[in-house]
């Protein structure tokens, strides 16, 4: 395989931002709001739920597909610029 | 017809379907066999994937654990999909960008080694044989419940069908049935839980159900479920009972065992390309959320249902489900203050493992518990396990929901058992017998081997099911914890590192897995009175405990890693290689 050392370098750097902002909601959405902060959210009601309960039991659960379509989408966006970019090279 | 008529009709339907599915898709080579060619569509395989992550255990118990536990259920609802976004974004890209068969083949490849591909090949195995015995044992229970056949035919029967279609079809015939399946076990849950949601508050959703005001009072189904329970003297529905810390511990040590799991990480390799791999992760967890956000609104409208018709209700007026149930053991009523009336409260009712008198019955036909009764108020011994399969009876559902409900809880018990077993097969075919003693058999020969290691594999599976070891359903949960900490770490490790090498790898998955094994031995079985909040390594349980496993996993790995020589050129290559796209 031949190596375009700086497109794998900018691809990879754009890959691991994307990755670590969307771990970071994860995280707030499961271990802060359904768990760390749910007492304190759980002084909202939100369409009859406590508002902490509905995150530990249905609110992390649609965040968490969110986020795995967004990370799809939004990668095969990076995957077609570095493609072309390695393209445009060889030509 | 009846219920039972019906159930007999739905279930032979369905296992006609999957054994044609299996005949048209069968495999003629090891790669078919392995992993359907990696020519499965990423959202057929979002489906399949679906079906073989939801077992038994999340189709008939999921609802039950949270009806009983409120919201320290959650660990369970957001473990088991939270995992889906490491496996998506962490994990499953780069493996099919690896592109080979399994788990074990990316270990040996990257840590260039083959004691690292056998600590890995036993590491999977042990977790795939604890999880698969409770499968067998989801089939059994389904079948002699709705079918009345004793629990070891329903297991035979179930074996023979596995047998069919994961010895012929491999994981081509496999994934072709899971997706049959998953269209089966959803349909089969939600529409109960439509129809109770409709019942109990007007709303169709059964999500939006649960939070909506229950018909004919002022109150929310929570509000009403917080106020029953308290009355009755029990914990609220909604309250934040078990310490932060564990809580977090068991979400985070199911969330990475989740994605350390052999049999779900081998899906991704079935798909194309890279870009199909985080699509196929993304749908799957869409199907998975679907029946995960249902759970909890079938749980809390069960536990409702259950108190509201049961409690203070006469035994002679008890419905007919009650009977049933009583029947086959999973509920006991002993009328402790000889009212003839069922009083329901916290605690158990009896004292010990449960134990009848034979067929006899007492003044008001109620079956007799030979158990010493415990002194609180509580007359009435549920099985937990029950509130799925009995829900559509307690609500008054029609006879062909009943009979959808045994068709569902048998697909997402074949599902999972079928995908278990191949990865097992493989294991055993391709690493262990190709990759380290005979190198040089051919693909057909190869191609046998791994259809006899899936029988043997069927066979084994089933006689766990026939004869369960005790533990079975403590270990099935405990699985997640040694995968957690033995796979998760040198695979995540293996992707976003060049520097870890064989030894730190070896070192971190044999430490990893003795520390976990070890604390949730002593807990579980050495000494399990010793197993209080108190005792635990900083009040995490052994449920919990794969997280620091797994921490202790990637500590070792790294600490030997950094005193021992380096991986060479070629391993920088292939790990350049695995993080671009195709």
């Amino acid at each position: 395989m031949e190596i375009h050392s700086n497109e794998q370098k900018l691809y990879w750097k754009t890959n691991m931002r994307i990755m670590a902002i969307l771990l970071m909601i994860w995280f707030l959405v499961s271990f802060g709001f359904s768990i760390i902060f749910i007492d304190n959210l759980n002084e909202l009601n939100f369409f009859g739920f406590k508002f902490g309960f509905w995150w530990a039991q249905q609110g992390s659960i649609f965040v968490f597909v969110v986020l795995v379509f967004v990370y799809a989408a939004l990668m095969n966006r990076v995957d077609k610029e570095y493609q072309e970019k390695v393209k445009g090279r060889h030509e | 017809m009846s219920s039972q008529t019906l159930t007999y009709l739905f279930v032979t339907l369905s296992f006609v379907l999957y054994a044609a599915i299996a005949i048209w898709s069968r495999a003629g080579n090891t790669k078919d066999f392995y992993v359907a060619n990696s020519g499965v569509g990423p959202v057929a395989n979002g489906m399949a994937t679906a079906a073989d992550w939801m077992s038994a255990a999340s189709f008939i118990s999921l609802a039950g654990i949270i009806a009983f536990m409120g919201y320290s259920s959650s660990v369970y609802l957001i473990g088991w999909t939270g995992g889906y976004v490491i496996l998506a974004l962490m994990l499953a890209p780069y493996l099919r960008k690896f592109g080979k068969f399994t788990v074990p083949d990316f270990i040996a490849t990257r840590y260039y080694s083959k004691k690292a591909r056998m600590v890995a090949v036993i590491a999977l195995i042990i977790v795939s044989f604890t999880y698969i015995a409770g499968q067998m044992r989801g089939v059994g229970i389904v079948f002699s419940h709705f079918l009345e056949v004793p629990i070891n035919t329903g297991i035979l029967i179930g074996m023979t069908i596995v047998f069919i279609y994961a010895v012929l079809g491999g994981m081509k015939g496999i994934t072709y049935t899971q997706v049959a399946q998953y269209c089966i076990m959803i349909f089969a849950y939600l529409v109960p839980a439509i129809y109770i949601s409709m019942m109990v508050t007007g709303s169709p959703i059964p999500q939006i159900g649960l939070g909506a005001t229950v018909i004919g009072s002022e109150d929310s189904v929570l509000e009403r479920l917080d106020s029953v329970l308290s009355d009755l003297g029990f914990q609220e529905y909604t309250a934040t009972v078990r310490s932060k810390i564990d809580m977090a511990a068991i979400t985070m040590a199911l969330m990475l065992g989740t994605a350390g799991l052999p049999h779900v990480i081998v899906r991704f390799f079935t798909v194309p390309k890279v870009s199909d791999a985080r699509k196929s992760a993304a749908y799957a967890l869409l199907f998975i959320a679907i029946l995960y956000t249902t759970a909890p609104a079938v749980g809390a409208f069960a536990r409702l249902n259950f108190i509201d018709t049961v409690h203070n209700t006469p035994y002679k007026d008890a419905p007919n489900w009650i009977k049933q149930w009583e029947e086959v053991g999973l509920i006991a009523w002993v009328d402790k203050n000889n009212d003839g009336v069922m009083n329901y409260g916290p605690g158990k009712p009896f004292e010990g493992k449960l134990e009848f008198k034979g067929d006899d019955e007492g003044v008001l036909g109620e079956r007799i518990v030979l158990n010493d009764v415990s002194s609180n108020q509580n007359e009435i011994y549920v099985d937990r396990d029950i509130m799925v399969l009995a829900n559509p009876a307690i609500a008054g559902l029609p006879n062909w929901v009943i009979a959808l409900v045994a068709a569902g809880g048998l697909a997402a018990a074949l599902s999972t058992a079928a995908g278990l077993l191949l990865v097992i097969s493989s294991a055993i075919s391709h690493d262990l017998i190709r990759e380290t003693f005979a190198a040089k058999i051919s693909d057909r020969t190869e191609l046998l081997l791994a259809r006899i290691a899936a029988a043997t594999a069927i066979c084994i599976a089933g006689y766990l099911g026939i004869n369960p070891p005790g533990f079975v359903a403590e270990v099935v949960a405990l699985a997640f914890g040694l995968a957690a900490s033995s796979l998760f770490p040198p695979i995540v490790l293996g992707i976003f590192t060049k520097r870890i090498n064989d030894l730190g790898a070896i070192t971190g998955m044999v430490i990893g897995l003795l520390t976990t094994s070890t604390y949730i031995f002593y807990y579980k079985f050495l000494n399990p009175n010793l197993n209080i909040q108190e005792n635990w390594f900083f009040g995490i349980s052994p449920e919990g405990f794969g997280i620091v496993g797994a921490l202790i996993n990637l500590l070792a790995a790294i600490l030997v890693s950094m005193v021992t020589k380096p991986p060479n050129q070629n391993i920088h290559k292939l790990v350049d290689n695995i993080r671009l796209p195709n």
